[in-house]
Parts: C-alpha cells; structure tokens; sequence
C-alpha cells in the first residue's frame, strides 16, 4: 500500500479541517494532497528529493510530492556538516534538496540542485494538480538515517508497505475526538518524526510542527496551541520538567504524553509523573528500521506502577509488550531463541519491520527475522527489557554486562546530573569498566566515593574499575549517548 | 479472484472503493451489494442492481476481515453495498485500540 492512499483517505473522510500547522499557516488534508501532486512536478525526473532543515510545512509537503513523484525522500540531519551532507547526498544520484540558508548555497556551489523551503511549498500550494493514486507499495518511500551511536550511520529503506502497515497496524483511521492536537518538536531526520506525522494524519488529529524543540517554547505551544498528544524523547522531557517546576503551571489541555527514543531515567519519569498527575504516559520503544514502535508500556502500566507494588514498579523500567502485529524473540549468539527472563539478542519480525539499508546486504534471516543489536530480556507476561546496544555490552573477564544497569545506579546520586559507563580494553580482563561521571553544579565528588556509591548495588564483578569525571557528555540530538566518543576520549586521554 | 496486498478494487454498484492488506492464498470472490468487486479496468459482467439485503456499506478507514480466508481489506471510499466473500458477509475488524505511541 502506498502513503499516499492514506492521505488521499483522510482527505476523503476529514478534507476540511487543519492536518498540519506551522505557526499560523495551516493545511487541510486536501489542500496537503493538492501540494503533494503539484510538488511532485518539481522533483519531476530526479531521483530522490532530499530534506535538510527544521520542522516546517515543506516536511509533510515534501514526503507526499516525493511519494507523488514515484521517488523516496531523504531527511537529513541539518546540522551536519556541508561535506558531511554532500556525501550523503552524492550516492543518491540526481537529487532535488530541499533547503535554505547558509546550507542551501553550500549544496548548490557543490552542484546540487537546491530549492528552498518556503518557495517548494508556496509552488506546491500554487496550482492544485490531481493524480491516480498508486496501489503499489513495494518502492522506498523514505531512506532514514540510523542514529550511528556505535558504528557509522547508515540509510534503512522503508518502504510504502513497511510505514503503510505500521499506521494501518497501529492506529485507527479517524480515531481522533474533535479538537485533538499534537505537538510535534522531534527533528524531521529522526523515525519518530516520521511516524509522528503519518500515524497523527490517520488518526485525523490536527499536527502542530515546532521547528525545533526547546522546553520553554514547547512549554508555550502546548498552552497556546490547546495541545492534548505529544511525543518527546528523554532529554526533552527532563528540560520539560525543569520549565514547569519553575512556573507551576501546568499544562490543562495536555492527555497524553509518549517518550521514547533513549532510555528514560527513572529519576526523570518520577519527576514526570508528580507534575503532570492527569497525563496518559506512554513509552514507546522502536527502530528507525523498525518503522518506528514495536513495543509500548501504556497509560495502565503507567498507573499500575504509580500503586507501587514491585512488579509494577519494575515494569516502569521495561519497554512494555511488544505490538500485536510484531513478532518478538530474544536469542543466544547461536541464533536459539532463550526461555523468559534470559538475556540475550532481540529479534523482530513484522510487516512494518524493513531491516533493510541502501547498498548492503539486508541482515535478516532466512525466516525474515531482523537482529536489533539491541540486548534485552521479557518477563513472564512479555514486558520487554532492553539492556542497550549488543556492541556496548562490556565483557569483562568473560561476564557480559551492561552499561545501562551500571548507569541507572549511578544516577540514583544525588551528586550525579549524567554518566556513560563504558568498556575499555584491558590486559587482564579482557575489557574494564570505566565510568565518566558528570557531577551536578557546584557538588564535589571524588572517584572513590562514586565507585563506593555503586558497590552498595553491584556486586564487585559490576562495580566500575575507574571513575573520572567530565563537564559534558557527547549526546545525539535526541537524546542518545555517542559511546564511541566517550570510548574514544578515555582511550585518548593517557 | 486471486488476490495480492495492495491490489484496489472496486464496488460495480455504490461508490466503495478497498485495498487488499491481507491475501488469501487461494483465489475467492469478492463481491459488494452483491455484484463482484472489479479490480482497476474491469468491466462490468453486465447492469447490476444493489442488493440491500446483504446489509450495511463499508465505512472509510474501516477494515474488514474473514479469519478463516485470512483476508483483510480497508475501505478507502465509503460505499451503501455490504462487501461479501464466497456469498458470505466480511465482519468490521474490531481493534481494541493502542496506547498512543506518536
């Protein structure tokens, strides 16, 4: 199935009411198909039509002009560097790039064809052009970059048919109530802005893009806007907490608030959940080659948890159960799926799950299943648990151990504002641990007490082998920690 | 008729349009309000009168399933023809629905 059909049904069903909004200008679902058919005359013979820039309408009026067009979009990050950016661009032939500023003329003294932002969508809202919607679902519709935390980024291909079933799959067509709204500050190179949008537009909720997120303007938008939905990643929501413990508040229109994206700590989710008592918190846990969500812990876990029994509790830490359109598996190294409770490798299988990337060999098995590199385990009643990447798992002295369990203890110091925890190479046990602690403004801290902190919780083999300390950590825009820069440093640093 | 994911198909006597999301493996008929869905460029097997006694049209965005067939549609136009399989009417697809992730 092709995204546009899934337009062209909400613009059968919803046409005259707001779908996407940006600061005061709007489109309606029909006016939103109209732009895509006249935009796909722009991209017209080109290859792909890229995307370099905040959240703006030409985001949702560039994924349907490219899905028009027959050709995929390709969101890039905008804060890439210009040579980092043509080289991404170069594979993909000859590209239309949507951009503006400072980047635009970079791309366009390094041959690229380059159209601004606002001049694509004001072209596209011109003339309102028509078209047969296609049926067919097979072709790329977007090729999204990985967050590249533990190897360089690579380009998963999702197809129609993968981001199709996912909305199908997960979402009731129309299913908002009347005066719904989301509030969308996810960057436009990231899965969840992707499925922010198409699953928003099915359900008929009205989608208010920020450029970019900053707490205290997003804080603004949900009063002004009368949000009720939201999608946030962890750091989002501890800078969100920050702004309404400082002004008290609140936010009376706001339902429901998901999060996903990087673990949440769960100082923060308790934070969270004291402000903002009445919201429906959900955490979703997905890939960008997954099409987003296969796994959510929804408002009742939420609630369930809140009654403070230790199973429940525990559970606000999972990923919740995963989606009843996914298959899930956790193997050993050998490929053998392991009992409940056991860690080990996760494996998904689903329509919406591509595993696919652009000029490699797709890493699925012979049966369609996808390996995430993401280690975990599930409970007797399948609340998943992810333990972190497969390629941070420390290996010291042949036990495998993760750096997340270490860094959630961590975190319980008060002194404590951030830490990695991380494996580095060592003589005797193959690898040690090394954590680099950021302490809270004005706290004073030494290694000892830090490793001290940590044995109280840990058994000796988990405890860290050395402790320094750093101003910052090397975060991705959203929210993810670069481990291989913080490996690096540490390996730099005699 | 043999079916394939995606296929779009459409009613020969109201304004209901489907798309395939699930295929059974064997081929079935499809009809609505009582006359075979037609697939894009089928023709009409001749004048067909809506049958209102098969029941209820399809809603847009609602999805409809045979468990036993392991067939799968969504309506993407509504229509006033009930949509069948092999004579047999095709139930509403009741999800309960997910916690909102997006």
């Amino acid at each position: 199935m092709n995204l546009l059909l899934l337009l062209d049904m909400v613009a059968a069903g919803r046409g005259d009411e707001t779908a996407v909004q940006a600061g005061d200008d709007r489109l309606t679902a029909a006016e939103l198909l109209a732009a895509a058919w006249t935009g796909a005359g722009v991209v017209a013979g080109a290859s792909a039509l890229a995307y370099v820039g905040t959240n703006s309408l030409a985001f949702p009026v560039g994924l349907f002009a490219a899905a028009a067009a027959g050709v995929p979009f390709v969101p890039l990050n905008y804060r890439l560097s210009h040579d980092q950016l043509h080289e991404l661009l170069e594979p993909l032939g000859d590209t239309v790039v949507i951009a503006g500023g400072e980047v635009a003329a970079a791309l366009v003294a390094r041959g690229h064809r380059v159209v601004d932002a606002e001049a694509f969508v004001a072209e596209a809202r011109a003339a309102a052009a028509v078209g047969e919607v296609p049926a067919d679902g097979e072709g790329p519709a977007v090729l999204l970059y990985t967050s590249g935390t533990t190897s360089a980024p690579k380009a998963a291909v999702l197809r129609h048919r993968h981001l199709a079933s996912y909305v199908i799959g997960t979402v009731e067509f129309a299913g908002a109530g009347p005066g719904e709204a989301v509030l969308v500050s996810v960057p436009p190179y990231h899965v969840a802005g992707l499925a922010n949008l198409l699953s928003n537009l099915y359900l008929g909720r009205r989608i208010v893009y920020l450029p970019q997120f900053d707490a205290p303007g997003w804080v603004e938008a949900v009063r002004r806007e009368g949000i009720t939905n939201a999608m946030v990643v962890p750091t989002m929501l501890a800078r969100i907490c920050d702004v309404l413990e400082a002004d008290g508040s609140g936010l009376p229109t706001l339902r429901a608030l998901s999060y996903g994206g990087a673990r949440t700590p769960a100082t923060v989710l308790h934070r969270v959940m004291a402000l903002l008592p009445d919201v429906e918190l959900t955490n979703a846990y997905g890939l960008t080659e997954t099409s987003s969500t296969i796994a959510v812990l929804g408002p009742d876990d939420h609630r369930a948890a809140r009654g403070g029994g230790p199973v429940a509790s525990a559970r606000l830490s999972s990923a919740g159960r995963v989606l009843p359109t996914v298959e899930i598996e956790v193997r050993d190294p050998l490929g053998d799926p392991l009992p409940a409770g056991e860690p080990g490798e996760i494996w998904v299988r689903g329509e919406q799950v591509s595993g696919e990337y652009a000029g490699r060999e797709a890493p699925l098995d012979a049966a369609g299943w996808f390996p995430t590199r993401d280690r975990g385990w599930i409970d007797d009643d399948g609340y998943l648990f992810i333990e972190g990447r497969s390629d941070d798992t420390i290996i010291r002295g042949g036990e495998n151990i993760a750096p997340a369990e270490i860094e959630e203890v961590l975190l319980r110091h008060p002194d404590i504002a951030q830490c990695a925890v991380v494996g580095v190479p060592d003589d005797e046990w193959g690898q040690r641990i090394a954590a680099v602690v950021v302490p809270r403004a004005g706290a004073a801290l030494d290694a000892a007490e830090v490793r001290e902190f940590a044995r109280r919780s840990l058994r000796g083999s988990k405890t860290p082998d050395a402790v320094t300390f750093a101003e910052a950590l090397p975060f991705t825009e959203t929210g993810k920690l670069l481990r291989r820069v913080v490996q690096a440093d540490l390996l730099a640093t005699p | 008729m043999k079916l394939r994911p995606g296929q779009k198909l459409h009613s020969a006597v109201c304004g209901a349009q489907v798309v395939v999301v699930k295929a059974p493996a064997e081929a079935v008929d499809l009809g609505c309000g009582g006359a075979p869905l037609l697939g894009d460029g089928d023709e009409p097997a001749g004048a067909a009168a809506l049958d209102p006694t098969l029941g209820d049209g399809p809603l847009l965005g609602k999805r409809y399933v045979d468990d036993d067939l392991g067939l799968e549609l969504l309506c993407t136009r509504a229509g006033t023809g009930a949509l069948t399989v092999d004579g047999r009417p095709l139930l509403v697809k009741g999800a309960k629905p997910l916690p909102s992730s997006d």
